[in-house]
Parts: structure tokens; C-alpha cells; sequence
């Protein structure tokens, strides 16, 4: 599992990186995308996997051990929601310098071919 | 005492600019009380006392604000507050009723408060803190009048030498604070051998005599003060005669225990001093404008201090003190003058002028007697002041070179300054009068004069009975310089026929001559004196400057790059090697940790992800749309791993995210242009293949180092003790099963509260940013579109109940979804803090089903119906949030403090109420609000799009 989670990290963060030194907006929105799904899974997997064992307590004491670490998953819950409101901003910049602009080149501007 | 001016200049700053007396006399005021405060601690300090008031401020730093008055300090308070008083009177009537008098007051207030700082610290880093003031202060002031040139660059000349200064001195005042240990003036006056004795003693010598130089217009720093003459000239008053260019020579006075009485001190003072003294009268020689001539003088006798200071003995150091006042009230009286002659003729030009003693006989007698004591004519003090000067030049010198040459350079220096004294007076107030001046002079009025003759009268008082007017006070300055070793010196008018006044003689005589020489030459070739140009530092200030705007210029261009991908890949790159360098030095140990078991349908599930994101990778440029369904299947990939591995929180929450990006994807696609591989160039040319390779390489790079990392983190037993204590407590102090809520909505519930005022912020930033958006004249109408159907049909018919043709089915059961997706949201929203769910995931769910409204029923039909209003859901929810945190306060818990309500309600049994549930209604509100604000405003601009299509 643990190898499988790491590989899957390493390729989601080549593909975001990737395209985020791509030229055109668009693949830099969607590598930004997959590259917060890398650094979600990543700070995610800080507090190692575990599997059906949520962070859920009863009303009995329970072993803490053995239930899922609770801190990560809350800081990437707060990524995901500020991820989706910054992915928002960048687009919406995105498109209104397309339309200030005219080209969709991340620096407003052609370069030489 | 110090505050007082500074309130004062906040309390000038605020009143009409047209409340010129009313600011006169709150300057005036303050300026006086100032001045009667100062004068009625006389007493105290009169034998040598020190008043000290300390308040701590960084005690561990050794930093506290302490006021010292003593003796010296006393005497130049008392001549800033005093002559602050005189010029604010004269500024009333100098400044033109339509100048912004409150920011000259203000700044002047401001200043003043500054320079009382300096000399009242008892602390050397406060000092240097009022040292920084007044240079930004006296900043200000030189550029009064900032739609002139002339004025900004004075003044920026003068802010970057002076600030330039600070800045060595205050290097200088660090050394000596780790040489001595404190930075208490007392303890580094106590410390004077140490100093000198240390290894670092010419190392602070320089930097403390960089600061003092440039602030007090030494050679080769002088060429500033020349330049900020353009300042109004009741500044020019203050600043050049009483404070500003003062505070060098008090610092050096200051330190004058410390740093004196070495061979290096008396080279480098006396040196600087000496050709100060003589360029500066030389200069003022052949000034052309009046206030030119004083400020060259001004500078020669700066120089003259300097030279008295740099002498390595008391009674030079006592003379200097003497003439730093004589100064101050001669000085201050010409500016005032010269400010007389400018507002009445309208003019400076020592040409055009000429014979104003007819004209305006008490300005022309004010300035005579100042010049005179300025040129050193006996029964003035300037006269008592350079008699000590002569004298102490004779006995000066060890070696018979400097025994030679001080006294010869001081006479010399006292013939130039008879010289431009006369010319100064001369060609002003007599000879014939002049006729083609711009205004005709006159008289002004006497308030005017006031403070002038005010002056002169301390002039001739201290000139001829100086035993008995500054003696006792001089005395005082003089005890506290040098604790209480008094040399023997006398303050006579009549010492006999001696060595100094044969030259005072020889002075006086020698200046008539040269000036008759220079007017007969004057006469003759009428140029101006273009040679002394090549003396004017200014041109060498301006090439610095240049030069040091183009080298930081090119260092910019070099190493800066305005397109992104450059600045990405220098990021991506730095931040891996930076990675691997601290990677290659920590010792990986080796683990027990029990792995978790592999699975194969995980596997196959992330071979299905990486397929995904690669080819999303490769599609993202050609086939957006592809790419984008791709992404998404990645993004599910994510979801059920986190479904998977023990958190579905997340896994809610990432799903949800995921379904809202994917419509702001999709809506933002209509706006992006076509793009279609160029086939006209099957090959790519070599450079880009090149660019391709190297990110390629670096993304591959940058993937297998997280993949590293992570692995290397997995491998370890988790050593966390946030994560037992979270586990523990939720429940007895957090009152919710469901831990990861409870952090989010309890335990760092400011953090959320942070974060939902972000996502609200971004909302309506992207509202704000799409109000203005001009889309792309192409992406008006896609061509396909137009070619299918007519755009005019595009109307949606606002009373049908059902939109007509293919969207009828899907209209039906998207509506159906709206009540049940509602209630699911709420069900999320109050369960959450016992079961997977809570406010982020309920409001993503609400605001999907409401995109879906749109979706189904068209922009224009929806709205007639139903107004969602995301506005009032963002700030709804903030106050919910909000509000739910400050109840704590009321039964005085701390901010965000759950507060629980057990109540038994007939009917319903036994209810458990918290504050977190209101707390995660507010994040519910503003995530629905805020999505749905993003979501519509992006989708109005199609509908904008077609609505001004329809228009034209």
C-alpha cells in the first residue's frame, strides 16, 4: 500500500509539474490541479495509512493507536476548500487576461516560437 | 516636554489649510512652552546635575527611552525650542496664505521633536532613532514645495547623504555599544579609555565621524546643504543655523570624552574641519545668490567647529560650544533676513540688488550687525568666539608644521569670511539702489523683524558683557562636556595686545582688501565663477547616483525574468535541490513499522490514476476537454483513496470539490481560444524539444523525490503526540465523536474561521474581477454554435413552466433533486460532528444542487423565479461563525470557546445543543454562498456575452 500510495504521489507531482512549465493557462490550471491532489495525498500519508479505522470515536475509550491520525486529514480538508476558491481565482484571472490580452499564454504575451 | 511637539504636529496636520494664524499660534505655543520648560530646568542642571527619566523598553536588549539633561544638552534644548519659537513667528508671516501651511507646521513641530530628541537621549540607539527623524523630517521640509525641482532633488540629496550617515553611525554606535557593554550614555562616557584602547577604536572613529560629517555638511559630504536651500527659507533658518546640520558637531561634542584625544581623532576632525572651513568661506565667495553666501558660510563655519573640536583640547572644545551658539543666533538672523529681501523684492541675486538700505533701513541694519558678528567685528559675539578660535590655533599643533599652518589657515579663514560678510551686506543694503527688481521693496512688517532683532540683541548683549550673559551658561555646558575638569579661559572683550588679536586685526584688514580686490576683478570680467563647479560635489553625487541605479537596474535584468515559466522552473528546481541537500545530510534509520498489506484492486485503482494524470499531462494542450474529464478521473482516484484509507471526511469533501471544479472548468472552456496543433510544422524545432526535455526532466525529478519522501515517511512509525491527545479528548472536551470535525469546528476553530473568510474574500473577488471582464471578441460566438441555431432563439421563453426541447427530462428531475439534495446537505451539516459530514461538505452538496438548477433551467428563467442572493449567504454565514465564537465571551470563556446546552424540550426528550453546531452552520452558509457566487458570476458572463450580441 505504502509503495503504491508513494508512486502514485511521484507521478501525480511530475504530471502537475509538468504542466505548470507549460505555456498555455489551461495546462498550468490543470497542473496546479493534480498537483495539489500530490501534495493532499502527501500530507495525508504523514500520518501513515491505515484502513477502516476513521477517526471516529465511541462513547467507550478506544486505543488511540489504532485509529486513523486525525490531524492530517483536517488540515487537508481545509486544503481541498481553499485549493477549489484559489483554483477559482486563477481561473477567472486567467480568462480575464485572455480577454485583456488575447492570447492565453501564461505571460500575456507570445514568445518566439 | 519631548511629546509635546510631536502631538503638536498631529494636531497641525488636522486643521484646515487655511488656518494660517491658527496654526501659527499652536506652533507658536507649543514651541514657547517648550522653550519656558527647558528654561526653568536651568537650576537643576547648573553645577554639573544630570536629570534623568528612564522607562524600559527592551530590558533584554538593554534598551530602555531614557531622557538625560545635562548641562550641554540643556543649552542646545534650549536653543532648538528657542529659536523653533522665533522661526515659527517669522514663518507666519513668511509663508503666502495659499502654501498648505499645516504640513509646514506640522513637519516643523515634527522636527523640532526630533532634534530635542537627539540631544535629550540618554540612550545612543534612541538617539540614532531621533537622528533618522530629523533627516526624514528635515526630508520633508526641504521639499516643501514639492511641484519644484529644485526643491525634490535638494531634498532627496540631502535624505540620502544624512540617512546614508545614520546608517554608518549607526554601525559605528553598535560597535560601541558590544565594545562597552551598554548603550546608556552615561556608561559610555564612563568608558572613554576602553574605547580608545580597543582594537575596533578607528573603526568606530570612521563610521561615528561619517555620521556626524554628513549631517553636518563636512568636506566631502558639504555639497547637500547648498542644495537644500531651496526649501522655504524659514526652514533654511532652522535647519542651517540652530538644528540640523548642528547635531554633527553635537554628537562629536557629545562623544567628545569618548573618541577624543588621539592622533587619529586630531587628523581626520581638524583635517575635514580645516578644508571645510576654508573651501566653504572660498565658496561663499563667489556665490551669486544670497542664500548661497550663507550657506557656504554656514558650512565654513561648520567647519570651523569641526576644526576647534578636532584640537584635542578642552579649551577648543569650550570655544567650540561658544561659537556653535554664536553660530546659531548670527545665522539664524542673515536667513531671516535674506527671507525679507526674497519676499519683498522677489528676487536673491546679489546682481539685481543693491541699495535696500534706503528702502528698508531696520532689515538693513538687523543684517549688518548679524553679518558683523558673522565676520568677527569686536563687540559682537562672534568676534569672542573667533578671538578663542585664534588662540587655541596657535597652541595647537605639536609638530612646528601644524604650528605654522592652523594659525595661517585660521587667519585666512577670517579674512574670507570678512570678505563675504561685506559682500554680502554691500551689495544688498548699499550702493545705489536697484531698479529693475521684480517687486518693489519695502518695509515688512515688524512682527516680521521681530525675531531678527530679537537675535541681534543676544548678539551684542553676549558680544559686549560676556561674563556676565553667557559665562554661568557656558559654564554649565562646559562641566558637563568634561566632568568638571574646567580648564582655566576667560571670557573678556579685552585680553591685551596679544597674538589673536593681531590676527583678528590682520583678518579684518586682509578681508576689506580682498573683497575690494574681488569687486574691482568682479567688475572687470563679470563671469560667474564657474571653476568653483568643478568643488561641487553635486555632479559627483548625480554620477553616483546614476551609476548606482543602472548597476541595480542591470543586477534586476540579469537576474530577473518578467515571464513565469523561467520564475516556475527556478522555483521547482531551487526548492529540489534545496530538498536533496537536506535529504543527502539526515541519516535514514532503518524501520519496524509494519506495512500496511497491499492490495491489488488498490493497485490496479492507481494504475487507472496514473493513466489518468499522465494523459491529462499530454491532452492538457490540444484536447482541453479530455484533459479535463481526465483530471477529474484522477480527482476520483484521490476520493476513493481517501474512502479507502480510513478518512472519509475527505473523501466527501474531495468528491464534492470535485464536482464544483469540474463546472467552473467546463464554464471557464467557453472562454479559452481554439487551438489546434500546427500541422504546417510537422517538426518541432530543436530548442523547444530542448525546453521540453529539460522540464521533463525536471518534473520527473521533482515526482521521484516526492515519491521518495513519502515512501521514506511511511516507512517510519508515526511519532506524533498531537494526534493521541485529539483522539482522546474529542469526545470529553469537544463533545463530538467525529474527530476530524471536532478539530475543524472546535479545537482550531480559529483556523477555519480564517480559512472561510478567505473563500469568501475569493468569492467576491472573482465577482469584483468578473464585473469588469471584456471576453475575447472570438470567443463571442463559437462558430459551431452559430451555424446550428440562430443566436436570437437563444431566448428562453420566461413563462413556460418547462424549458422546451432536449432539456425537458433532465429539467424534471433536476428540480426533483433540489428538496432532496437540501435536506441530504442538512442531514450532512448536523451530523458531522459525530459522523463523516459537517459544514464544508453539506455546503458543497446545497450549492452543486443549485448549479444544477442553472444548469437545467437556463440562467434568465431560473433568476425570475428564485434569487439565491450569495451575497447574503457569505456574510450570513461569517456572522454565524463569527457570532459563535464571541458568544464565549458573554459567560467569559475565550474566543471560540464551545459552550454545550443540555436541555430536556417535552416531546422531543433529552437535546444536546453546542456552539460548534452554529459555528459549522456559519461555514456551511459561506461555502454554499461562496461557491454559488464563483459558479454564477462566471456563468453571467455567457449570458452577458449573448445578451450583447443580441444588443448589436
Amino acid at each position: 500500500m505504502e509503495a503504491i500510495i508513494a508512486l502514485a504521489i511521484g507521478i501525480l507531482t511530475a504530471c502537475g509539474v509538468w504542466l505548470l512549465l507549460r505555456p498555455r493557462t489551461f495546462q498550468v490550471v490543470i497542473g496546479l490541479s493534480l498537483l495539489s491532489y500530490a501534495v493532499n495525498l502527501f500530507i495525508f500519508s504523514t500520518g501513515r495509512l491505515r484502513v477502516d479505522q476513521p477517526p471516529i470515536v465511541g462513547d467507550a475509550a478506544v486505543n488511540a493507536a489504532q485509529l486513523a491520525d486525525p490531524v492530517p486529514q483536517s488540515l487537508v480538508l481545509t486544503a481541498i476548500v481553499i485549493g477549489f476558491a484559489t483554483t477559482a481565482l486563477l481561473l477567472v484571472v486567467m480568462i480575464a487576461v485572455r480577454g485583456t490580452t488575447g492570447t492565453d499564454h501564461v505571460d500575456g504575451q507570445e514568445n518566439e516560437p | 516636554m519631548l511629546l509635546l511637539p510631536f502631538a503638536g504636529s498631529l494636531c497641525a496636520a488636522f486643521l484646515p489649510s487655511n488656518a494660517r494664524n491658527r496654526e501659527a499660534w499652536l506652533a507658536g505655543a507649543i514651541t514657547l512652552a517648550c522653550t519656558i520648560f527647558i528654561a526653568f530646568q536651568y537650576p537643576a542642571v547648573a553645577d554639573g546635575g544630570v536629570i534623568r527619566a528612564t522607562w524600559q523598553w527592551a530590558p533584554q536588549l538593554g534598551l530602555s527611552v531614557q531622557l538625560r539633561l545635562d548641562g550641554f544638552a540643556w543649552l542646545f534644548a534650549l536653543l532648538i525650542s528657542g529659536i523653533g519659537t522665533l522661526v515659527v513667528m517669522y514663518a507666519r508671516y513668511y509663508m503666502s496664505p495659499a502654501d498648505p501651511v499645516p504640513r509646514f507646521f506640522s513637519f516643523l513641530l515634527a522636527f523640532m521633536g526630533a532634534m530635542l530628541g537627539v540631544v535629550l537621549s540618554g540612550n545612543l540607539v534612541q538617539m540614532i532613532v531621533f537622528w533618522e527623524l530629523t533627516s526624514f523630517t528635515s526630508f520633508m521640509l526641504i521639499a516643501y514645495w514639492y511641484h519644484l525641482q529644485v526643491a525634490r532633488r535638494g531634498a532627496l540629496m540631502a535624505l540620502a547623504v544624512t540617512a546614508a550617515g545614520g546608517l554608518c553611525l549607526l554601525a559605528g554606535v553598535l560597535m560601541i555599544g558590544q565594545v562597552v557593554g551598554s548603550y546608556q550614555l552615561d556608561d559610555v562616557l564612563a568608558a572613554g579609555e576602553i574605547i580608545r584602547a580597543h582594537r575596533w577604536y578607528p573603526a568606530i572613529l570612521v563610521l561615528v565621524l561619517l555620521g556626524a560629517f554628513t549631517k553636518s555638511a563636512q568636506t566631502p559630504f558639504h555639497f547637500w546643504l547648498p542644495h537644500a536651500m531651496s526649501a522655504p527659507t524659514p526652514v533654511s533658518a532652522y535647519l542651517h543655523s540652530a538644528t540640523m546640520v548642528k547635531a554633527g558637531v553635537f554628537l562629536l561634542a557629545r562623544l567628545w570624552p569618548v573618541l577624543s584625544g588621539t592622533d587619529l581623532w586630531f587628523t581626520l576632525v581638524c583635517g575635514a574641519g580645516l578644508i571645510t572651513l576654508l573651501l566653504g568661506a572660498a565658496s561663499a565667495l563667489f556665490q551669486r545668490d544670497l542664500k548661497g553666501i550663507l550657506a557656504y558660510s554656514t558650512i565654513s563655519h561648520l567647519g570651523l567647529i569641526t576644526l576647534l573640536l578636532g584640537m584635542n583640547s578642552p579649551l577648543a572644545l569650550i570655544a567650540a560650544v561658544f561659537h556653535m551658539m554664536n553660530h546659531a543666533t548670527f545665522k539664524a538672523t542673515l536667513f531671516m533676513a535674506a527671507g525679507v529681501v526674497d519676499h519683498e523684492t522677489g528676487t536673491r541675486d546679489l546682481w539685481r540688488l543693491g541699495g535696500l538700505a534706503r528702502v528698508m533701513p531696520l532689515t538693513a541694519l538687523l543684517a549688518t550687525v548679524a553679518a558683523a558678528a558673522m565676520a568677527g567685528v569686536p563687540l559682537l559675539n562672534g568676534f569672542l568666539s573667533k578671538e578663542m578660535f585664534f588662540a587655541e590655533s596657535i597652541f595647537a599643533g605639536q609638530s612646528m608644521l601644524v604650528r605654522v599652518l592652523l594659525p595661517t589657515a585660521a587667519t585666512v579663514a577670517g579674512m574670507l569670511s570678512v570678505a563675504y560678510s561685506l559682500r554680502l551686506v554691500r551689495q544688498t543694503f548699499f550702493g545705489p539702489l536697484s531698479t529693475d527688481l521684480p517687486r518693489a521693496p519695502h518695509e515688512p512688517i515688524r512682527w516680521m523683524l521681530l525675531p531678527g532683532a530679537l537675535l541681534v540683541a543676544t548678539c551684542l548683549l553676549v558680544g559686549i558683557l560676556p561674563a556676565v550673559t553667557i559665562g554661568p551658561v557656558l559654564q554649565t555646558a562646559a562641566i558637563s562636556l568634561l566632568h568638571g575638569q574646567l580648564p582655566e579661559y576667560s571670557l573678556k572683550l579685552w585680553h591685551g595686545f596679544t597674538l589673536p588679536l593681531g590676527m583678528s586685526v590682520v583678518a579684518l584688514i586682509g578681508g576689506a582688501l580682498t573683497y575690494a580686490w574681488l569687486r574691482k576683478r568682479e567688475a572687470r570680467t563679470a563671469t560667474n565663477a564657474t571653476r568653483w563647479r568643478l568643488l561641487d560635489g553635486r555632479h559627483l553625487f548625480n554620477v553616483m547616483m546614476v551609476a548606482m541605479i543602472r548597476s541595480a537596474d542591470r543586477a534586476v535584468r540579469s537576474a530577473y525574468s518578467r515571464r513565469l515559466q523561467p520564475q516556475l522552473l527556478v522555483i521547482l528546481a531551487g526548492t529540489a535541490a534545496l530538498a536533496y541537500g537536506i535529504a543527502t545530510r539526515t541519516p535514514i534509520r532503518a524501520s519496524s513499522m509494519p506495512l500496511t498489506p497491499p492490495s491489488a484492486s488498490f493497485a490496479l485503482l492507481w494504475i487507472v490514476g496514473a493513466v489518468c494524470a499522465i494523459s491529462a499531462a499530454i491532452l492538457a494542450k490540444f484536447q482541453r476537454l479530455a484533459a479535463l474529464i481526465l483530471a477529474g478521473g484522477a480527482g476520483l482516484v484521490v476520493v476513493l483513496t481517501f474512502a479507502w484509507l480510513s478518512a472519509p471526511d475527505l473523501a466527501l469533501t474531495q468528491l464534492s470539490v470535485e464536482v464544483v471544479t469540474l463546472v467552473l472548468l467546463l464554464l471557464a472552456l467557453r472562454w479559452m481560444p481554439r487551438r489546434v496543433a500546427n500541422l504546417a510544422y510537422p517538426h518541432t524545432p530543436l530548442t523547444i524539444r530542448l525546453r521540453r526535455a529539460r522540464d521533463l526532466l525536471l518534473a520527473t525529478v521533482c515526482g521521484a523525490g516526492m515519491a521518495t519522501l513519502a515512501w521514506l515517511i511511511m516507512l517510519r512509525p508515526s511519532s506524533s503526540r498531537i494526534a493521541p491527545f485529539f483522539l482522546d479528548n474529542a469526545l470529553p472536551l469537544g463533545g463530538g465523536h467525529n474527530v476530524v470535525n471536532v478539530i475543524l469546528v472546535d479545537f482550531r476553530g480559529f483556523d477555519t474561521l480564517g480559512e472561510i473568510t478567505v473563500v469568501g474574500v475569493v468569492a467576491i473577488t472573482v465577482y469584483k474581477l468578473l464585473r469588469r471582464f471584456r471576453p475575447a471578441p472570438e470567443s463571442m460566438t463559437p462558430k459551431q454554435l452559430r451555424s446550428v441555431e440562430p443566436v436570437s432563439t437563444n431566448t428562453p421563453d420566461l413563462n413556460a413552466v418547462l424549458p422546451s426541447g432536449v432539456m425537458r427530462v433532465p429539467a424534471v428531475l433536476g428540480r426533483l433533486l433540489l428538496p432532496v439534495a437540501a435536506v441530504i446537505s442538512v442531514f450532512f451539516l448536523l451530523r458531522g460532528h459525530n459522523a463523516p459530514g459537517g459544514g464544508f461538505v453539506g455546503g458543497l452538496v446545497l450549492a452543486t444542487a443549485f448549479i444544477v438548477q442553472y444548469m437545467v433551467s437556463g440562467t434568465l428563467w431560473l433568476e425570475s423565479r428564485m434569487r439565491i442572493h450569495p451575497q447574503y449567504w457569505i456574510s450570513g454565514g461569517l456572522l454565524c461563525a463569527g457570532g459563535a465564537g464571541i458568544a464565549a465571551w458573554f459567560v467569559k470563556r475565550n474566543f471560540l470557546t464551545s459552550l454545550e446546552w443540555d436541555a430536556h424540550l417535552p416531546m422531543l426528550g433529552s437535546v444536546h445543543l453546542s456552539s460548534t453546531l452554529v459555528f459549522d452552520l456559519g461555514v456551511y452558509l459561506l461555502v454554499v454562498g461562496a461557491t454559488t457566487l464563483i459558479l454564477v458570476a462566471l456563468a453571467h458572463q455567457s449570458l452577458r456575452g449573448h445578451l450583447q450580441e443580441a444588443a448589436s
